[in-house]
């Protein structure tokens, strides 16, 4: 049974690709056969995330016009069996997608026995965030602790509601999991940042995770490495504890606390 | 920096507070445009504009709810009037004045 899972945001620059590389990653690494597709048509950034920019020669949009076949187009990851990168086009634009084209692309990916489908949404709600979900059995809604982000989290989570396929066929709904990424327990603890809980109180869906705002992110983007594959890094930790609970089992929420400052750091820090 | 911050009252620092109250009202807000039916928007559009036709009241000032209670919708308007200043009657617009007195004089007509 293959299982298609969206990450969104409706706001950008949340970590939505940072998340769909760590995402994939991990359910690879835990050996289930995983495809990550890029659906930011004319933006394409996933494959500089992933490491593999160099190796990309064709992409969704010839995917989907059928000038590519899928054995063509996939590019597997050199470090982790099972994991395979679907990349956008950076020369197309938003409407070289259409329902009937993805429908297409899943139904390959589904009798080439993919274990999962990440999709990785563009920002906003337009036709590509919305492509990008219309298809999804799960979504990762990844929030920063900030108004806007909150804001545009809630409003992605009504189109999830009314406009993917699922509610549309009026099938089970699309089970949705929270995901807050550069959470930084300290500035909560001033009470200058939102908290999980404030966050959690607004959104009112079920937590998968709290990402800590961590220099390794910034360090893997750079090396075009997935932060999970960081073991070291408590960002890297956060994404396989998702990993974890994405898969059913349940584990405490780590990263929450702001550590201990002495009485000198605290007075001088 | 840091020196100073250790002693300050941390009260006005608690921008979160803030965060989380204007984002409640907002959610809330919202909700209520994008799970009730298509024409909610509009209909609430129209009945406004029909009370400004007598009242002068800002944008504001009509919550439009709709709520399921067992079998039945019930549609729920709040219209919160201005508050009159000096007179205990609300000051009708120029163009309810204008289309009273067109009432009156067709009625004079009439009899």
């Amino acid at each position: 049974m293959t299982k298609t899972i969206v990450v969104t945001s409706g706001k950008g620059g949340v970590g939505k690709t940072t998340t769909s590389a760590s995402i994939a990653t991990g359910l690879a690494k835990r050996g289930f056969k995983t495809v990550v597709i890029d659906f930011d048509v004319g933006l394409r950034n996933l494959d500089l995330i992933m490491g593999c920019e160099r190796r990309v020669v064709y992409d969704l949009v010839n995917l989907v016009n059928q000038e590519a076949t899928l054995h063509q187009t996939l590019i597997k990851d050199k470090r982790i069996e099972n994991l395979y990168i679907l990349p956008a086009s950076q020369t197309r634009d938003k409407d070289a997608l259409t329902i009937e084209g993805i429908a297409r692309v899943m139904h390959k990916l589904k009798k080439s026995e993919f274990d999962y489908i990440i999709c990785d949404s563009p920002a906003g709600i337009e036709k590509g965030a919305k492509m990008a979900l219309y298809f999804a059995d799960e979504a990762i809604v990844t929030t920063n602790p900030e108004v806007s982000s909150v804001r545009d989290s809630d409003r992605i989570l009504g189109i999830l509601q009314s406009e993917s396929k699922r509610s549309k066929m009026n099938e089970e709904p699309v089970k949705e999991h929270l995901l807050i990424t550069r959470y930084n327990p300290s500035r909560v603890k001033d009470g200058q940042m939102l908290s999980v809980d404030d966050i959690v109180d607004l959104l009112a869906i079920p937590l998968l995770g709290i990402i800590p705002e961590s220099p390794s992110v910034l360090d893997c983007s750079n090396a075009g490495k997935p932060v999970i594959l960081d073991d070291d890094s408590e960002a890297g930790q956060a994404y396989s504890d998702a990993i974890d609970r994405l898969l059913g089992e349940s584990k405490p929420h780590r990263f929450m606390e702001a550590p201990k400052k002495g009485f000198l750091s605290r007075l001088f820090g | 920096m840091g020196f100073f911050r250790f002693f300050k009252t941390n009260k006005e620092d608690q921008s979160a507070k803030v965060a989380k109250d204007r984002l409640q009202v907002l959610i809330a807000h919202e909700r209520t445009g994008r799970d009730g039916p298509d024409y909610l928007p509009m209909l609430k559009q129209d009945i406004l504009d029909v009370i400004k036709k007598y009242v002068s009241v800002g944008d504001d000032a009509l919550s439009v709810q709709l709520e399921t209670q067992d079998d039945c919708d019930v549609l729920e308007l709040n219209i919160t009037l201005p508050e009159d200043n000096n007179t205990s009657t609300v000051t009708p617009t120029a163009e309810a004045k204008r289309r009273a007195m067109e009432r009156r004089q067709a009625a004079a007509k009439v009899t």
